[in-house]
């Protein structure tokens, strides 16, 4: 990063970032926090697919290879947790910590204290979560749904430290939320209406609101869970009076919000990039407003399709079923919305494109299958199978994942006032882009078939979609070193940007110049016109 | 954008999933049918709408295709201005919650049919276990009642790469679950420990055994056959060797094999009641500890610990034989340690306790005897 240090030097009217490691500890300048997040999230986006590759090698072909189940459940949790929480939640927050205050006008995030605070608890939370791998008795090994009494009475001596990192990583979201709701909402140039701001910001702002409400609930699970482990309660234990199935009841509570946490900035990049290279206004932008506020709303309405075997009465597992289904509409409207905004466009094809786009084929698809296992009969046949590991990482990792991809494209010739390479952006997304459907694909139909997940060893009828999903596995993960090398390379220099980048972005971000200078709408933009394209 | 370089991607994309397609069963592609009406008529849902979706997407994806093929720069297309269309938001808002009603009527009636449970011909409880599964038939008369322990038959030299695989790779048991054609049968699903999941596609039977509650489904088989499933919920370690395989037959051989169980439950309690020589104890004692103990103990008793603790020179194995003899009855609370006492019987029970005192260095020289665990397990 030095090289964006020394270069963004000289644009500073006021005073410059420290030197040195103390810079980034002590920093409030929401561009550096953006950036911390960013590296951090990419690290562990490392280490969650180094765990992935070894599951992976271990499912190449039938029986036991490389590593013993004991530990091959500790990193299907720790694969889970740290990509949850460690990989695609800390790369919106960066995104939003660099976007928010450029594209309302701010000149920082509202709480500057504070955001530094929640960057910096992450890495804590991090290494004390991984650090359980070398404790006695392993790593978390239940799941990253750490579902009880497994993770409870059964869980190995580590759970506790597992727990407080959960703490530390859901005081981190809330601080990191409210910074972004007070920022939204009193920042915003004068002037600029809440229907005015780009699609990026609402999607946050609506984020943000689902954080608030469902981090602690997440904290009181995973408390309660530290309750009936050291001191004698027994919430998840029927043999004390408690009920296991509440601890799912809960957990979902929380979870079902989490993966839209997930998705909806990532809609809201899709929002921003469509327009530009489709050089067209993105179609239906108040319907795409209101549709992201149904999602988030039905988000918190639907959980128990993830307990649909739990035996919930018929009533339950009707409304449940029937409430899922209703998430189709709006999420249909979004991808008609994007369609709606390529069709009759003048499209050209650079990497962030190739990536938004990939986003909503490969998204729907995910969608799709969503769909199917919203029907609760034939989720009997689905549930807990790799049909599910299909769907999720469908929307995860070419859904949110390929959306961050885009937005580091689309947006690092602003943070860094050099374009990258685009023949290697090229070829990194066609790596990516056919190592993920290598990857993945084929788990729709092992799953299908009846492989159930989180296994580490298989039925032989399963064994050549597993070795075809391993070898995309294998492509899409080395894919992403070069990923980082182009990044790097970006850093270091190129072609120089404009302050527009690209001929048809629109936004108040393009109206300040390339490389972003360390402070920005010191004074509020009076023109509003560029606002959301 | 280079379209030669696309296609050329493309084609290998296709050429890498073809080949694989080729390869594989057919059969490995797609939900089981099943063998019950339920199954038949959850395959016909899913069928149904696994088409709506493709259509869907094909739809969708095709006019994304047409529009990055023709609106695009290189070809001069400008822009059109326009940016909203209330009459079109509303199409296709209205459109997509037809097609969901459509979808929902099946699934309630289907589901409605598996809720309605009723009165069944035969009630077998399922139990999960750390990892093997256990069968009870239930009888009012406790004499007649048949319960057994299932539990994974493929041998560790198959997993570990010894020797080859057979054809029913981790999905063989040494106890089938066996149950007549064309009745009623209801599952009552529980679990002693942890979470477990009793899944047999062919059924579309998938229940979680969850500790303290019991949870009912049912299944009337049709055609005979040997029918394989496996735990579906995440449960510990072995939780990907924990199998379950159902064989349904002709009422009149399913009478023969209840009879058979009923009289081998006879035998043992004529077992039981006999005096055991150490050298018997000690040879049944092998046999116990290998099916029930050694994967977690290991063979060698020196276990996994810190999960699994060393039975060589343990504090229980050769401390007071009452102590030893309560943990393998009772099981340690918030361990992985399982109630043998209801797993085994008198004389297996009996038999590994003795086999762990005198195994692998272990030197107590003493034995305990069927019977007085029998009567300490209160004379059932």
């Amino acid at each position: 990063m030095s090289a964006v240090i020394e270069e963004n030097h000289h644009d500073d009217h006021h005073h410059g970032p420290a030197k040195g490691i103390m810079r980034w500890v002590y920093t409030t300048n929401h561009k550096d926090i953006g950036t911390l997040y960013l590296w951090l999230s990419f690290a562990m986006f490392l280490l969650g697919g180094a765990f992935a590759l070894v599951i992976r090698a271990e499912l190449f072909q039938p029986g036991l290879q490389i590593v013993e189940p004991e530990f091959f459940n500790q990193l299907i949790t720790l694969h889970g947790l740290i990509m949850v929480f460690g990989a695609v939640m800390p790369a919106f927050v960066g995104l939003a910590n660099w976007l928010v205050p450029m594209m309302i006008g701010a000149p920082d995030m509202a709480l500057p204290r504070m955001n530094n605070y929640s960057f910096w608890i992450l890495p804590f939370a991090f290494a004390m979560l991984s650090s359980t791998l070398f404790m006695e008795g392993g790593a978390p090994n239940f799941g990253w749904t750490f579902y009880a009494p497994l993770s409870t009475d059964f869980g190995p001596p580590s759970t506790t430290y597992f727990i407080f990192a959960v703490h530390l990583m859901g005081i981190s979201s809330i601080m990191g939320s409210i910074n972004i709701i007070v920022t939204i909402l009193n920042l915003r140039a004068p002037g600029m209406t809440l229907m005015q701001m780009p699609l990026f910001v609402w999607t946050w702002l609506i984020t943000a609101y689902l954080l608030i409400a469902v981090m602690p609930v997440l904290a009181g699970v995973v408390t309660m869970m530290l309750m009936d482990i050291h001191f004698g309660t027994a919430f998840f234990n029927a043999g004390g009076g408690g009920d296991p199935v509440l601890f799912q009841h809960i957990f979902w509570f929380f979870g079902h919000p989490e993966v839209y946490i997930m998705i909806l900035p990532a809609f809201g990049v899709v929002s921003a990039i469509i327009p530009t290279f489709a050089r067209k206004r993105l179609f239906g932008y108040s319907s795409m407003v209101y549709a992201t506020a149904s999602i988030a709303f039905l988000s918190f309405i639907v959980w128990a399709h993830h307990m649909f075997t739990v035996n919930m009465p018929l009533a339950g597992m009707l409304y449940f079923m029937y409430a899922t289904m209703l998430i189709a509409i709006p999420t249909g409207v979004k991808v008609f919305n994007w369609v709606a905004t390529m069709w009759q466009g003048s499209m050209t094809f650079e990497t962030p494109m190739l990536f938004a786009i990939a986003f909503v084929v490969l998204f729907t698809i995910g969608g799709l299958s969503g769909l199917m296992l919203a029907i609760a009969p034939a989720d009997f046949q689905y549930h807990d199978t790799y049909f599910v590991v299909a769907h999720f990482h469908y929307v995860l990792v070419p859904g949110s994942v390929f959306s961050i991809m885009a937005a580091v494209y689309y947006w690092l010739p602003k943070w860094t006032g050099n374009m990258y390479d685009e023949t290697l952006g090229k070829t990194h997304f066609w790596l990516s882009f056919v190592g993920i459907n290598i990857l993945f694909f084929p788990q729709h139909f092992v799953g299908l078939a009846g492989m159930p997940r989180r296994i580490p060893d298989y039925a032989l009828q399963f064994a050549d979609y597993n070795m075809v999903s391993t070898v995309g596995a294998f492509l899409f993960g080395f894919s992403q070193i070069f990923f980082l090398f182009i990044v790097i390379k970006t850093i270091r220099g190129g072609k120089k940007a404009t302050s527009r980048v690209w001929e048809g972005a629109h936004g108040l971000e393009w109206t300040i110049p390339s490389p972003a200078p360390y402070h920005t709408f010191t004074t509020p933009p009076k023109d509003l016109t560029e606002a959301h394209g | 954008m280079d379209r030669a370089k696309q296609s050329k991607w493309l084609v290998a994309l296709s050429l890498l999933m073809s080949t694989s397609l080729v390869s594989a069963d057919w059969s490995a592609l797609n939900m089981r049918q099943g063998v019950t009406e339920i199954s038949r008529q959850v395959y016909d849902l899913h069928m149904m709408v696994l088409w709506v979706c493709v259509v869907i997407g094909i739809i969708v994806f095709s006019i994304m295709i047409y529009s990055m093929l023709v609106h695009r720069k290189s070809l001069g297309a400008v822009p059109a201005t326009f940016h909203h269309s209330t009459t079109v938001e509303i199409i296709w808002t209205v459109l997509p919650i037809v097609i969901l009603i459509a979808m929902a009527i099946p699934a309630t009636t289907t589901l409605s049919a598996m809720y309605d449970a009723g009165e069944a011909d035969i009630d077998i409880e399922v139990r999960g276990l750390q990892w093997k599964w256990q069968y009870t038939y239930l009888n009012d008369d406790p004499a007649k009642e048949v319960k057994f322990i299932s539990s994974l038959l493929t041998p560790k030299d198959e997993i570990y790469n010894r020797a080859p695989k057979r054809e029913h790779y981790l999905l063989d048991v040494d106890n089938e679950l066996v149950i007549p054609i064309n009745k009623k049968i209801r599952f009552l699903i529980t679990s002693s420990d942890v979470i477990h999941s009793w899944w047999m596609p062919d059924f579309a039977v998938k229940k979680d055994a969850i500790p303290g509650f019991i949870h009912e489904s049912w299944a009337i088989v049709e055609t005979p056959g040997t029918y394989r499933g496996k735990c579906a919920e995440l449960c510990g370690k072995d939780h990907g060797f924990m199998p379950i395989v159902v064989r349904a037959v002709e009422q009149a051989e399913y009478d023969d094999w209840l009879v058979a169980k009923q009289q081998a439950a006879a035998d043992v309690f004529a077992i039981v009641g006999k005096e055991w020589s150490h050298e018997e104890l000690m040879v049944e004692g092998e046999k116990v500890y290998t099916q029930a103990c050694a994967v977690c103990h290991q063979s060698n008793g020196q276990g996994l610990p810190p999960a699994f603790p060393t039975l060589v020179g343990g504090a229980i194995t050769i401390g007071p034989m009452e102590g030893h003899i309560d943990i393998v009855v009772n099981g340690k609370a918030g361990t992985a340690m399982q109630a043998f006492g209801a797993q085994l019987n008198a004389a297996q029970l009996a038999a590994v306790i003795t086999y762990e005192r005198n195994a692998w260095g272990n030197d107590k020289g003493d034995s305990v005897q069927p019977k007085e665990i029998h009567a300490m397990l209160g004379g059932q």
